[in-house]
């Protein structure tokens, strides 16, 4: 009788199926099975407890959801867009530079070294209404006496979160579309010009079309981790004061650990996960699309 | 002649303009970091200053100082935080790039069914956010007493880092051209002489940037280890920072020396990354 013999690649990607199965599959299977159930951690015997969709039920019910829901698709929607074209203006300052260039490619990598968690505390104190950077300039420069309450306002504090997110994210846009810019062929470009093309025209038709699938990566890169969203926000406000910047994963951290009603937690965070894997396909498949434009895709 | 004029004026306007845009967008991108450095040399008194303090009276090491003796305010173990968050991080790293290698070649040289499929499937492991991930980690993780540990830490960062390591080593795989395994191979090594001696070395930057990547990942990482550690024998560094708050204070001079003392592995490792990095992230996506 022939030993089985399971084929290579097979064997190759065994340990990352083990492991991803073990720490992330296999968490989220009981977590789905606790979504069902009326689960808190200070009563381990409620995992028993079968309750159908009564956690589904009520988040749909519930208005905070809702909010914190939407409030979560705005900001990634207006951070990722703001993102993108700070990213593409950034790649074509720097790629217009022609002296010092790699220097200015490295400031340019800054924000990528800090911690979530750090970005988080610094735009924390940048933005403190007493202390704050934000605040003594503008006093200092006269523009107002009043101490603006930047992270107690509802609409300022999202518009502080929202300069956080785009301070620690922009240069990873800016980065990936000035490898794109590099890779741009200068024929076309000169030939529009010969042909009488504005800058804009030959930008608009020749470079853009060039570098969209340089820029879907780093959709599909910054879609993989935008949850590390969470890290900001929760250092920030907590999704405080009283709601008013709650997001979707700090409305689930809250109630799983803060209140410990980890059934109803799960559940959220099952909706949570569809979003965040509806963002990703959707990049990769823009990705593929962008991709077989330029006869690359295969 | 006037036109001419016209034109290098206009020339010179828009090289100024293109000066002052580059140089406001570099000074956001700095100002943030350096404030943090900068307030990690001066007394909390002075940070607190109101009115403000701009140009700093006097600069020291008090919270450096304060920092490595464990006495600050507070006594945060900083340097054990540092140990931890080096043990964890470099353990996991070295782990997810032996898994990722593995991956990686299976993803760039063998064509299988539903090789599409199951890439996606692992990228998506990626994609859960960490908070969703880390409630019924938490359970899973109480139970088996792996809780508060560095081995339940590595764990996790390992299968947080995989799909990623793939995905790059993958793209550099790519690139090292199949002949070349080949020849080897006529030349009488075996596969496996022939990925160590000709496709490794080949690929061999590319796998160090992913290994710095992830290293960086799990380096930075906070959502799930703020729920994962406990005690001072397994928090991180980005735990740690909690530490210097308390319930209506933040100990802002503390907290950003630690800032620094994490940023500074960071920085040299995105420094000597940095071009390989890129070259990783667009292969992977472009040719993919």
């Amino acid at each position: 009788m022939s030993r089985f013999r399971p084929p290579v690649w097979f064997v190759l990607l065994l340990p990352a199926i083990i492991i991803l199965a073990a720490v992330v599959l296999i968490p989220l299977i009981l977590s789905f099975y606790s979504s069902f159930t009326p689960y808190k951690l200070t009563r381990p015997d409620t995992l028993y407890k079968w309750i159908g969709t009564f956690n589904y039920e009520k988040a749909i019910k519930s208005t905070h959801f809702w909010a914190a829901f939407g409030r979560t698709v705005l900001l990634l929607t207006i951070a990722l867009n703001l993102e993108m074209l700070m990213g593409l203006g950034l790649a074509l300052l720097v790629n217009k530079v022609t002296y010092g260039q790699r220097a200015l490619r490295t400031i340019m990598m800054f924000p990528m070294m800090f911690s979530p968690v750090l970005v988080g505390f610094q735009f924390k104190f940048i933005f403190n209404d007493n202390v704050g950077l934000v605040n003594n300039a503008l006093q200092s420069l006269g523009l107002t006496d009043k101490a603006i309450p930047w992270l107690v306002d509802g609409q300022l504090a999202f518009i502080a979160i929202l300069t956080a997110e785009m301070w620690s994210a922009t240069s990873v846009f800016a980065i990936l579309i000035l490898a794109g810019l590099f890779a741009v062929p200068r024929d076309p470009i000169e030939a529009a010009k010969v042909d009488g093309c504005t800058p804009w025209q030959s930008f608009r038709h020749i470079t853009l079309p060039y570098i969209m699938p340089f820029i879907y990566i780093a959709l599909a890169i910054r879609s993989l981790d935008v949850a590390r969203a969470y890290d900001i926000v929760q250092i920030m406000t907590n999704g405080g004061p009283a709601r008013r910047t709650e997001l979707l994963w700090t409305l689930i951290g809250r109630t799983g650990y803060i209140d410990a009603k980890m059934g109803y937690a799960n559940a959220m965070g099952y909706i949570s996960i569809f979003l965040a894997i509806f963002f990703t396909v959707y990049f990769f498949r823009k990705l593929n699309a962008a991709r077989s434009e330029l006869g690359m895709a295969g | 002649m006037n036109e001419n004029l016209q034109h290098r004026i206009r020339k010179y306007l828009l090289k100024a303009l293109h000066f002052v845009a580059l140089f406001i967008a570099m000074a956001i991108i700095c100002v943030p970091g350096l404030w943090v450095v900068l307030n990690s040399f001066r007394p909390t008194v002075e940070i607190m200053a109101k009115p403000p303090v701009w140009i700093p009276n006097e600069l020291n090491l008090d919270n450096y100082r304060a920092m490595f003796g464990a006495v600050g305010e507070g006594g945060v173990p900083v340097l054990q935080y540092f140990t931890n968050s080096l043990i964890v991080s470099v353990t996991s790293t070295l782990i997810a790039i032996l898994v990722g290698m593995a991956g990686g070649y299976a993803f760039a040289r063998y064509s299988f069914k539903g090789k599409a499929g199951i890439f996606i499937g692992l990228m998506l492991t990626r994609a859960v956010p960490g908070v969703s991930l880390s409630l019924p980690l938490f359970i899973v993780m109480a139970k088996t007493g792996l809780i508060d540990t560095h081995l339940g830490l590595i764990l996790v960062y390992v299968a947080l880092n995989v799909p990623f390591t793939i995905w790059l080593i993958d793209g550099f795989f790519r690139q090292v051209p199949i002949d070349l395994a080949e020849a080897a191979e006529i030349d009488g090594c075996t596969r496996w002489q022939a990925f160590w001696k000709v496709e490794f070395p080949v690929a061999r930057a590319g796998v160090a940037s992913a290994g710095i990547f992830a290293f960086l990942t799990s380096w930075n990482e906070y959502a799930l280890a703020s729920q994962l550690t406990r005690s001072t024998f397994s928090k991180t560094m980005p735990v740690g920072l909690r530490d210097f708050t308390s319930e209506f204070t933040i100990n802002w001079g503390g907290m950003c020396a630690l800032a620094v003392l994490m940023i500074i592995p960071a920085l040299i490792l995105t420094f000597i990354v940095q071009k390989h990095l890129i070259a990783g992230l667009t292969f992977g996506g472009v040719k993919g």
